[in-house]
């Protein structure tokens, strides 16, 4: 299968205060369609760091990124949004759901965002329906009208994973899913996710486990903001 | 569609908007009703000096008079922007009752009450012959008599609970005796010796509530040529004080007086050679806002003040809501991050935050004018009820010459209010929201898991 995305020479390092903290020096690295590849490091190695601009929430200092030919090192900021919001799909540690929406109105977030205030009219129904479906599938299906608090971890985390399918993206990024579950709720976590891998879902996600590293097709160690193997 | 209903729900789900909503109701209600308030003393005391005096004033500078207003008088009335005309001579003097030790200081103007009904809202003070001001100097218990009308002050007693005075259903037999200095056309005394005081008695006719303390608690008003001979008016020619001008309908005060003012000019003209003429040299023709600048200006400036400290509060207000917002968008770090990922751009991420401060605005103004509305509509009702339980006056009637307290509501004014209160709420969170806006999603995360 072809790359879907390639990222060459990424360097990114932050300043804080009178220091310049060098992040990652030089990543080369790259996914196909269908991948589910797992970043692996120590704390600080610049894991979360290399998904976030791989995933266009940041800009690298130096390099380029392709995704299926477009440059997003090259983007506008609208641009990047859009392409966020079409193309990728984001799961968090702590699930960052809304606590002021319901569980169905927070998969439907990046929907309405996507269709604007009149196209949401339009496709509503629609769109509904698929998140009903996808809420279905993470078994969330009696938890629709119920706030984020009420839920459990893996409640969360699967509702935010639903969050993350509903615009269709082309890559699902996972940062650290299983970091705030118990490991029972962390493995059913990952059964998810290789279940949508399985369904042709290309997957890049981010971990320090090991343990949930050999789960994944392909393994990316980071160490010292460069890839190692 | 989700930038109004996100907005709907921080709304709900923030207990720090309810502060917010609170402070915006606050300001909004104390400046409808003060400035309602204020409005209308303000109003109605212009009002009042409205009809006190005509649309136009000629008035002389010094209390000598000027002569020549019955030529231009004439002129004036074939004039088709004139409604009507009317002269008056005005004194001081001294104000006696006769057997008594009591005296007392005042103003007297002579006029003809009819044609001054027809320029003025005189006939309507008048307690007796509101309907007949050609009687109004005719005591009822002795036609025959010079009457006079005093101003309500001087002769009534006015309750300081009520601000109503004790009237009864006609004048009283009583006398008042004015004395007065008569002044000849230099300014100098007219007369010598034992004679240099015009003393003359007059007997209670009416009484003038025009609504205004000087009027009402120092003047009486006499048959015009009496008050010319108290004044020495009347020789060696004659003179007036003032000629008021009720203009046309239809007529601008400002476009009347133009032409009054080029009439005068050519009237000034013609009279240069006549004896005198040079008294003509000293007389003003204003408007009657000009002419009772001296009463209204301090009112107004009063009123400047207060909405310039309404401009102070709003300022507070605006930054009440700015710290407000500053604190709701620190606590909303976590889903700014997380909007933002997924797409949002900067411009609804900051109409979200925006539509939060309108709702703000929008409600806490809807409570504070309801709030404001209500408690003007029974201001009197709950001052009356603070008099009854606590004999406390918030406004003395004496004082402020009103009978109640103004509370007329005027939508211009609650439109603004209302449209300055959602624009301060705006203004407060537009800084937060904006830099909410712009701030980097993959800070907002980082923030949020520390």
């Amino acid at each position: 299968m072809g790359h879907i995305l390639q990222a060459k020479g990424i360097h990114k390092s932050y300043t804080m205060g009178k220091q310049t903290l060098t992040v990652l020096r030089g990543v080369e690295m790259s996914l196909s369609a269908g991948d589910f590849a797992v970043i692996i490091g120590a704390s600080g190695s610049g894991k979360s760091t290399l998904l976030h601009i791989l995933g266009a929430l940041d800009k690298p200092d130096k390099g380029t990124i392709e995704f299926e030919g477009q440059r997003l090192d090259q983007m506008s900021n609208g641009r990047l949004n859009q392409f966020r919001n079409q193309n990728v799909g984001f799961v968090f540690q702590f699930y960052h759901l809304l606590d002021e929406l319901n569980v169905l109105e927070n998969v439907l977030l990046p929907a309405m965002i996507a269709a604007g205030p009149v196209g949401w009219l339009q496709c509503k129904k629609n769109v509904q329906n698929k998140a009903i479906s996808l809420l279905e599938r993470m078994g969330l299906n009696d938890r629709l009208p119920h706030k984020p608090y009420e839920l459990s971890g893996g409640e969360r985390q699967r509702a935010a994973i639903a969050r993350a399918l509903i615009n269709g993206p082309r890559l699902l990024l996972a940062d650290e899913p299983t970091g705030n579950l118990d490991s029972k709720t962390g493995h059913g976590i990952l059964e998810v996710l290789n279940e949508l891998n399985q369904q042709g879902q290309t997957i890049l996600m981010v971990t320090h486990d090991d343990r949930i590293a050999r789960q994944a097709g392909r393994v990316i160690k980071l160490s010292d903001g460069k890839i190692v193997s | 569609m989700i930038g109004l209903k996100l907005s709907w729900r921080y709304f709900l789900h923030r207990r720090i908007s309810i502060l917010a909503v609170i402070s915006v109701a606050l300001c909004v209600f104390i400046v409808v009703v003060v400035m309602s308030v204020m409005n209308g003393l303000v109003n109605e005391f212009k009002e009042k000096n409205h009809r006190f005096v005509g649309d136009c004033v000629i008035r002389a500078s010094s209390l000598t008079g000027f002569p020549y207003a019955a030529e231009f008088i004439q002129q004036l009335e074939k004039q088709s922007f004139v409604h009507a005309v009317s002269e008056t001579v005005q004194g001081v003097g001294l104000m006696t009752r006769p057997g008594s030790s009591w005296n007392v200081g005042i103003d007297y103007i002579g006029l003809d009450p009819v044609r001054h009904s027809q320029v003025t809202h005189f006939a309507q003070t008048l307690g007796y012959h509101a309907d007949h001001p050609e009687r109004a100097f005719q005591p009822s218990y002795a036609p025959e008599m010079d009457g006079c009308i005093l101003g309500i002050d001087l002769i009534l007693y006015r309750r300081p609970d009520t601000g109503q005075y004790d009237s009864p259903d006609r004048p009283w037999p009583t006398q008042r005796t004015i004395s007065s200095f008569p002044l000849n056309p230099k300014g100098g005394l007219a007369r010598a010796g034992l004679d240099m005081v015009s003393t003359k008695t007059f007997y209670y006719s009416d009484h003038s509530h025009s609504g205004l303390v000087k009027p009402d608690g120092r003047t009486i008003y006499l048959p015009l040529e009496q008050a010319r001979i108290l004044s020495g008016m009347d020789a060696p020619l004659v003179r007036s004080s003032t000629i008021h001008i009720r203009f046309a309908d239809g007529v601008s005060v400002a476009d009347g007086v133009r032409q009054v003012q080029q009439l005068w000019q050519t009237h000034v003209q013609s009279c240069k050679d006549k004896p005198y003429a040079e008294m003509l040299d000293d007389v003003r023709v204003l408007t009657w806002q000009q002419d009772r600048r001296e009463f209204i200006g301090p009112m107004e400036k009063e009123q400047l003040m207060l909405t310039f400290l309404f401009l102070m509060l709003g300022i507070v207000t605006v930054f009440i809501i700015f710290v407000v917002f500053y604190m709701i968008i620190g606590h909303k770090t976590r889903d700014l991050g997380l909007i933002k990922s997924l797409g949002m751009p900067a411009s609804r991420v900051a109409a979200i935050f925006l539509g939060f401060a309108a709702i703000v605005g929008l409600i806490g103004t809807a409570i504070g004018m309801t709030a404001g509305c209500l408690f003007l509509w029974k201001i009197n009702a709950m001052e009356n009820w603070l008099y009854d339980h606590y004999g406390w006056r918030v406004w003395d009637r004496a004082i402020y010459a009103i009978d109640q307290i103004p509370n007329a509501m005027e939508w211009p004014v609650l439109a603004c209010v209302a449209a300055a209160a959602v624009a301060a709420c705006l203004l407060g969170a537009s800084v937060p929201s904006i830099q909410a806006a712009r701030q980097s999603p993959v800070r907002a995360l980082q923030v949020s898991q520390i």
